[in-house]
C-alpha cells in the first residue's frame, strides 16, 4: 500500500505571456522575421512540493491567480508541469468545473453517459448508477430535456451528481460549492463528508474559508505560485487573513 | 513496451467514451429533423442524383456506367474529406473539455473519423440502391470493399491527427486545407477518366493516394476483379506512412495543446 495519494515534487509551471496570441501564420512569420517571437515568461507555479496522505482532506487557499487551479489541473493530468513531477495513486474525480463535457444539445439522460465516460467510467457502471444520479440531482422531471434549457444551478447539480456518483479515491474540487441553492450546497457538503468518511482523499479549493475549515483538516496557502504555508487548517487560515 | 501497455490500458478504460462520442456526433446531426436517421441514406442518394445529372449531361464522357464510376469515387472522397475536416476542428472545438478533464486526446480526431465511417456505410448502401436502379450487376468482389475503406480510414486518421494538431498552433490550417482539398478534388479522377490526367500530369496521379484507393474500389465494383498484390502494397504504403506521421506529430504536440487553445 502506498501511503500517499498525491505526491507533488518541485512542480513549476511556465506559461508564455505573449501580449497577443500568435496563432496564425502571417503573424508568426512577421514576428519571426522581426525576431519578436520572444515571449514573456510567466511562472504560475514555482517549485511547489507537498504530499497528501490517503484519506486526508486538504484545502488550497490563496488570492486569484495564485496558482490554485493550475496545481489542481496538473494533479488531474489535464496539464503537464514544465518541471517537477506529480504522482497520483488511485482514481481521480476531477471537478475543475462542473459539467465540463456536457453537450448542450443532448438531454440530461444522454449527458449522464457522455460525462460519465469522459470521467473514465464504463457505460455499464453509469447504467447502474443512473437512477441514483438523477435522484440526487432531483432532475427526474427534466431527464429528457436538452441541457441547453437548464438553469446553471440545474447543470451544476447534474455535474456534481455524476462526478461523485462512483465514490472516487481522490476528489478534486475547484470552487464548486458556490453554485446551486443553499439546500443543494448542504447536500453537496454532506456528500463530500460521506466521501471523506469512506477514506477518500480530497483536494479542495474555495474562497470561503468557512467552507475550507468545515471540509478540510489541513490547508495549503499559495501566493503568486509559491507555497507560503502548509499546516493545520485553522492556523493557515489565520495567518492567511492576517497577512 | 511498458508505454504501449499503458496506452492499451488507457484505451480500454475509455473505450466507452469513444462510442459515446461517435453516438453524439450522429445523434446531433439529425436531431430536430423530420426524417431523422433516414437522412443518412437519403442524403447520399439525392447528392448522387444531382452529381449524376450534372456530370453525365454536362460533360459528356465516354466512361461506361458513369453513375457508378462517379459514385465509387465520391463515396470514398466524401468519407476522406468529411472525416479530415471534422478531425481538423476536433481539438480546438473541444477545448472546454480538454482544459478541464483528462481524456486521451487522440480520441477527438479518431471519433470524428469513426462517425464519418458510419456515414460512409450508409452512402455505400445508397450506392447499392443506385446500382439496383441502374441495373448494374452485383458481384462477390464487392465484399472486399472493406479493404479500400480500411486503407482510406487509416489514411484519414493519420491526416486528421496532423491537421488537428497543427490547427491548435495555426488557425490558418483551416483556410489552407479547404483550398488544398479543392485542388486535390479536381486532381482526383472522380468525374473524368484517369487517362485524361495521365497524359498531362502523370505524377499527380501516381502520388495521389486517393486515386489509388478509388481505382481499387472501382476495380472491385465495376470490373468485378480483385486488385493484385502490387496495388495493395501501394495503398497500404500510403496509408501506413500517413498514419505513422499523424501519430508522431500528434504525440509530439499533444502536451502543448492546453497552452494554446
Amino acid at each position: 500500500m502506498e501511503e500517499y495519494a498525491v505526491e507533488v515534487k518541485n512542480v513549476s509551471m511556465m506559461f508564455n505571456k505573449s501580449k497577443e496570441k500568435v496563432d496564425n501564420l502571417k503573424e508568426y512569420l512577421i514576428r519571426f522575421v522581426k525576431k519578436q517571437l520572444m515571449f514573456e515568461e510567466f511562472w504560475a507555479l514555482q517549485e511547489v512540493s507537498f504530499a497528501v496522505k490517503k484519506g486526508e482532506s486538504v484545502g488550497l487557499i490563496g488570492l486569484n491567480g495564485s496558482g490554485k487551479s493550475t496545481i489542481l489541473k496538473i494533479i488531474a493530468q489535464v496539464m503537464k508541469p514544465t518541471s517537477g513531477s506529480v504522482k497520483v495513486t488511485g482514481t481521480v474525480a476531477p471537478m475543475i468545473e462542473l459539467g465540463a463535457g456536457f453537450d448542450a444539445d443532448l438531454s440530461a439522460r444522454e449527458n449522464v453517459f457522455l460525462n460519465g465516460t469522459v470521467l473514465g467510467y464504463s457505460r455499464r457502471q453509469m447504467e447502474e448508477k443512473f437512477e441514483e444520479i438523477i435522484d440526487f440531482a432531483e432532475l427526474w422531471e427534466f431527464v429528457d430535456t436538452p441541457i441547453k434549457n437548464f438553469s446553471s444551478g440545474m447543470t451544476a447539480r447534474l455535474g456534481f451528481s455524476i462526478a461523485t456518483a462512483n465514490l472516487p479515491d481522490i476528489l478534486i474540487a475547484d470552487e464548486i460549492l458556490g453554485v446551486g441553492d443553499y439546500k443543494f450546497q448542504l447536500k453537496c457538503e454532506e456528500r463530500i463528508g460521506k466521501i471523506i468518511d469512506r477514506g477518500a482523499t480530497v483536494l479542495f479549493v474555495s474562497h470561503s474559508l468557512e467552507q475550507v475549515q468545515t471540509v478540510c483538516s489541513r490547508a495549503i496557502w499559495l501566493e503568486k505560485g509559491k507555497l507560503m504555508m502548509d499546516g493545520e487548517v485553522k492556523q493557515v487560515c489565520k495567518s492567511y487573513l492576517s497577512r | 513496451m511498458k508505454q504501449l501497455k499503458n496506452y492499451i490500458k488507457g484505451f480500454m478504460k475509455y473505450k466507452d467514451l469513444l462510442k459515446e462520442l461517435v453516438a453524439r456526433d450522429i445523434k446531433i446531426r439529425y436531431r430536430r429533423s423530420v426524417l431523422g436517421m433516414f437522412w443518412t441514406i437519403l442524403n447520399p442518394i439525392l447528392m448522387m442524383c444531382v452529381f449524376t445529372v450534372v456530370f453525365s449531361r454536362l460533360f459528356r464522357s465516354d466512361i461506361d456506367n458513369f453513375t457508378i464510376y462517379f459514385l465509387c469515387g465520391n463515396v470514398l472522397w466524401s468519407f476522406m474529406t468529411e472525416s479530415t475536416n471534422n478531425a481538423l476542428n476536433s481539438i480546438v472545438g473541444n477545448q472546454s473539455l480538454i482544459k478541464k478533464v483528462y481524456i486521451p486526446k487522440y480520441f477527438f480526431p479518431l471519433s470524428k473519423v469513426l462517425s464519418s465511417l458510419v456515414n460512409l456505410f450508409f452512402a455505400y448502401i445508397a450506392m447499392m440502391i443506385v446500382m439496383l436502379v441502374t441495373k448494374t450487376p452485383f458481384s462477390v468482389t464487392m465484399l472486399l470493399s472493406v479493404l479500400p475503406i480500411f486503407y482510406v480510414m487509416l489514411f484519414s486518421i493519420g491526416l486528421g491527427m496532423c491537421l488537428a494538431a497543427w490547427m491548435v498552433f495555426f488557425r490558418d490550417v483551416f483556410q489552407l486545407y479547404s483550398v488544398i482539398t479543392l485542388a486535390w478534388m479536381y486532381l482526383t479522377p472522380m468525374f473524368y477518366p484517369a487517362s485524361l490526367l495521365e497524359e498531362v500530369l502523370p505524377a499527380a496521379l501516381r502520388w495521389n493516394p486517393m486515386y489509388h484507393y478509388i481505382t481499387y474500389l472501382r476495380c472491385l465494383v465495376l470490373e468485378r476483379k480483385i486488385p493484385g498484390i502490387a496495388e495493395n502494397i501501394v495503398c497500404l504504403a500510403f496509408s501506413v506512412t500517413i498514419f505513422l506521421i499523424g501519430l508522431r506529430v500528434f504525440y509530439k504536440k499533444q502536451d502543448k495543446f492546453i497552452l494554446y487553445i
